[in-house]
């Protein structure tokens, strides 16, 4: 039967409006779907059910179905493809969607409609999806003729991968996935409006050559913009840092991008980022800025933000720029093309550098490094939450397994940031934008799917887990072995780390009670459980579940007290950093005006 | 290249050509409201032969940096060919139709006719209580009119908003 859902191109008999849509996934490279069935897309399912080439994986919520997408697709650089029914199967993707707007992650939903003549009676199971996700996707669309169906579906994927990448949403009617029509390729020509600039001007790379050779104190942002311009930018960007000798910064979004081992390399940046890298923004002279978007956990306060420095920015996106910060050079491309017309543009130019103001720049920036702001003290029984990142970081890297990390959202994620180190682009996905709890174990899923023998490992606390914990039995079904590493501190710990700095300590409702026992949780979804209550069960625990097979839930009692350092306050400069709990108390630079910041 | 350290207001009418499809008007207008954008007036209609592409002109305000912002965000709305600021680009001229109703009797009715003469507004419609008349001008003119109107009788003004084009030969 399959040959009847993907006839050959030469074919021109009507398919069914559901055949024509798996004909057009098929032929943009669609390998896998995530998806959750329902009466609208009925016809879809009919239609994967006849055929072999596109996978089908069956999550336990929309929602899932949407962040395992984005992990396919962050750790891939491929579409990832979403299918779900009509009004409660597409609002429960709206999250979904609105994180992989922020994290600019390329996705396509299909949702199922109600049919064209029933659109907008309150019909069963209608919602307004194109209304409800135009903000939270990059477009969409409502096919309301099969003549338009394999075009859009075409140009779909085309939004969703190009310039900025995004979610895209295409609304099916149930009529026209059962009505008859032909199959059309994708077109050839442009498309009529949507055509994002990827090569920079050659005028502005000048510009930034030359500022940047003429740098005393320069400092390298780089962002997620690097890692959605595929590895080759990630190379290019490894290769200009070091050949022009700068300091190079990450964003939580950007890790990854640059070799974390790289004596080059200062950490990620912002809100939890370190000492060194903070400092070295706030004093430069000349900042690069590729791929990143001066988001508000980075900056800090605007008026503050790295007064002195001539700031160059280079987006695919011109929105991003001058949207938070002025910048003096901007650029608009795709950041492999900037750091390829960059790279030529520099060896052309014949000046030097000013190498005694950098090697001075250097000294400055050692210094800073000497504050080891990351150090921790690990003694006694009790679990360091940044300890039992350490050490899986290190017992990973010593199992020789390519590994995938994943996060929930919290105390634990910014733990996984600053202790987990990324050599390669691709290999962490987390939610930065949105901030939403319960991305991660879906993520993960999507990442196994994608990478059926690395060793994938969500980071999670113990209140985000449960958020989608679900999907537990997605991975039992499809025999995915997602590995779920549980820092249990009992509390909705980023919570409870603002309510100590700027709530008095009153820890309302941020207390994690009546927690599962996470052990027979993993046995009742048909994985394995373990638990690491003392330090000296960390190292064992974690080989153990690197050596296991199978989906695996650790749950390690982490310190309940412990906090995120260092930290910039909400409305506070980089300069202003806290690195030690003694600082909070010694009233710690929150401003009013910080205070009514998220 | 416009001074985004510049932090003071600025009136900017914006044409913005958009294929004419369903929605594409939603997503401008959702745009602004999203991002939390003034819209002082807001029109729009096809322009072209075959009425696939409409120009919408949106009159705005905002700093120099948030002008710039709301020119890249309308441009990288997928349905949109073109963004141009005509405050920015040279001269413009910019109109908008109003109908004006406003009904009285005797010496009302005659004040009425003799500012519609001075202001150059037509009647288009005439009770022996009541008269509509159609305007066209800045919007200034249409609001000085308006404001006269107001103690002679105005019933209602139904106005169109405001659109633009930029002077001399160069089309968008
Ligand atoms: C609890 C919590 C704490 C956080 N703390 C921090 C923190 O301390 N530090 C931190 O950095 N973040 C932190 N974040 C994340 C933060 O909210 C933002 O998500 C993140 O800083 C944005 O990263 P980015 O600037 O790299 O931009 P992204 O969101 O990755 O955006 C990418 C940018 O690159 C552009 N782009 C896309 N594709 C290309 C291309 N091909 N070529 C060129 N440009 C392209 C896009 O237009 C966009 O401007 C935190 C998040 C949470 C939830
Ligand atoms: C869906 C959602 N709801 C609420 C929040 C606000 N929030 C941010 S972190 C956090 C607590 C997370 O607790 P846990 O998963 O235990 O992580 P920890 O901070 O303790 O490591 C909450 C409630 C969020 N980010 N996402
Ligand atoms: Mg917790």
């Amino acid at each position: 039967m399959s040959s009847a859902i993907l006839p050959a191109a030469s074919e021109t008999q009507s398919m069914t409006g559901a055949e024509i849509v798996l004909r057009a996934l098929k032929e943009q490279g669609v390998e896998v779907i995530f998806g959750y069935p329902g009466g609208a897309v009925l016809p879809i399912y009919d239609a994967i059910f006849q055929q072999n080439a596109i996978r089908h994986i069956l999550v336990r919520h929309e929602q899932a179905a949407v962040h395992a997408a984005e992990g396919y697709a962050r750790s891939t650089g491929k579409v990832g493809c979403v299918l779900v029914t009509s009004g409660p199967g597409a609002t429960n993707a709206v999250t979904g969607l609105v994180d992989a707007l922020l994290d600019s992650i390329p996705i396509v939903c299909l949702t199922g409609q109600v049919p064209t003549h029933l659109i907008g009676n309150d019909a069963f199971q209608e919602a307004d999806t194109t209304g409800i996700t135009r903000p939270a996707t990059k477009h969409n669309y409502l096919v309301k003729q099969m003549d338009r169906l394999a075009s859009t579906v075409h140009e779909a994927f085309y939004v969703a991968r190009s310039g900025r990448p995004g979610p895209v949403v295409i609304d099916l009617p149930k009529d026209i996935l059962i009505g008859k029509g032909q199959y059309s390729p994708p077109p050839s020509q442009e498309h009529r409006s949507y055509r994002p600039q990827t090569e920079p001007d050659a005028g502005q790379i000048r510009k930034a050559v030359r500022l940047l050779k003429e740098a005393r104190r320069p400092v390298v942002y780089a962002g997620g913009g690097v890692i959605n311009a595929g590895p080759e930018a990630s190379a290019l960007l490894t290769k200009f840092v070091r050949m022009a000798g700068l300091p190079c910064t990450n964003t939580l979004m950007g890790l990854g991008a640059y070799p974390s081992s790289d004596p080059q390399f200062l950490g990620m940046l912002g809100m939890h980022g370190t000492y060194e890298a903070n400092m070295a923004m706030h004093g430069s002279d000349v900042m690069f800025n590729i791929g990143a978007r001066f988001d508000d956990r980075v900056t800090g306060r605007l008026n503050a933000f790295a007064p002195n420095s001539v700031k160059i920015h280079a987006d695919i996106d011109p929105s991003s720029i001058n949207k938070n910060v002025k910048v003096e050079v901007p650029i608009v491309g795709d950041a492999a093309a900037v750091l390829r017309a960059l790279i030529a543009a520099w060896e052309e130019d014949g000046a030097g550098q000013d190498r005694p103001a950098l090697a001075a720049w250097w000294r400055q920036i050692d210094e800073w490094r000497g504050r080891s702001c990351l150090h921790y003290v690990q003694e006694g029984r009790i679990i360091k939450p940044q300890h039992a990142v350490k050490r899986l970081y290190e017992l990973t890297q010593e199992s020789g397994r390519e590994t995938f990390i994943t996060t929930e959202v919290g105390q634990h994620q910014m733990w996984a940031a600053q202790y987990f180190g990324f050599e390669k682009p691709n290999r962490w996905m987390t939610s930065g934008g949105l901030g939403t709890m319960g991305y991660g174990l879906p993520a993960a899923m999507g990442v196994q799917v994608a990478h059926p023998d690395a060793l994938v490992i969500d980071i999670a606390g113990e209140a985000s887990i449960l958020m989608n914990i679900q999907e537990m039995s997605t991975l039992a079904q499809y025999r995915l072995p997602v590995k779920v590493f549980i820092l249990n501190n009992q509390y909705m710990g980023m919570v409870r780390q603002w309510q100590e700095l700027l709530h008095g300590g009153r820890y309302s409702e941020s207390y994690s009670e009546a927690l599962p026992d996470f052990v027979k949780l993993a046995e009742s979804f048909h994985g394995v459980g373990m638990r690491a209550e003392t330090a000296d069960d960390l190292d064992r625990v974690i080989r153990e579940m690197i050596a296991i097979d199978r989906p695996v839930i650790v749950d390690v009692a982490v310190d309940e007290k412990e906090n995120v350092f260092p930290m910039i306050p909400s409305g506070a400069a980089h300069n202003e950093m806290l690195l030690a709990p003694g600082q909070i108390a010694a009233g710690s630079g929150v401003t009013d005006e910080g205070t009514a910041l998220v | 290249m416009p001074d985004a350290s510049d932090n003071s207001f600025r009136a900017a009418t914006i044409a913005v050509l958009v294929e004419n499809e369903s929605g594409v008007l939603a997503r401008v207008i959702g745009l602004f409201s999203g991002r939390g954008y003034n819209i002082d007036s807001l029109t729009v209609a096809p322009v072209d032969a075959d009425g696939k592409l409409s120009r919408i002109t949106v009159v705005t305000s905002g700093t120099e940096m948030v002008i710039e912002q709301i020119k890249a965000q309308l441009d990288r709305l997928v349905p949109v060919h073109k963004v141009a600021d005509l405050t920015l680009e040279g001269p413009h001229v910019s109109r908008e139709l109003a109908l004006i109703k406003v009904a009285g009797s005797g010496s009302g009715r005659q004040e009425a006719l003799r500012l519609a003469d001075a202001f150059r507004a037509r009647v288009v419609d005439a009770t022996t209580e009541s008269f509509v008349f159609e305007m066209t001008g800045s919007g200034e003119k249409l609001d000085a009119f308006i404001a006269l109107m107001r103690p002679v009788g105005l019933v209602e003004v139904s106005r169109t908003g405001v659109v633009s084009i930029a002077r001399g030969a160069k089309g968008l």
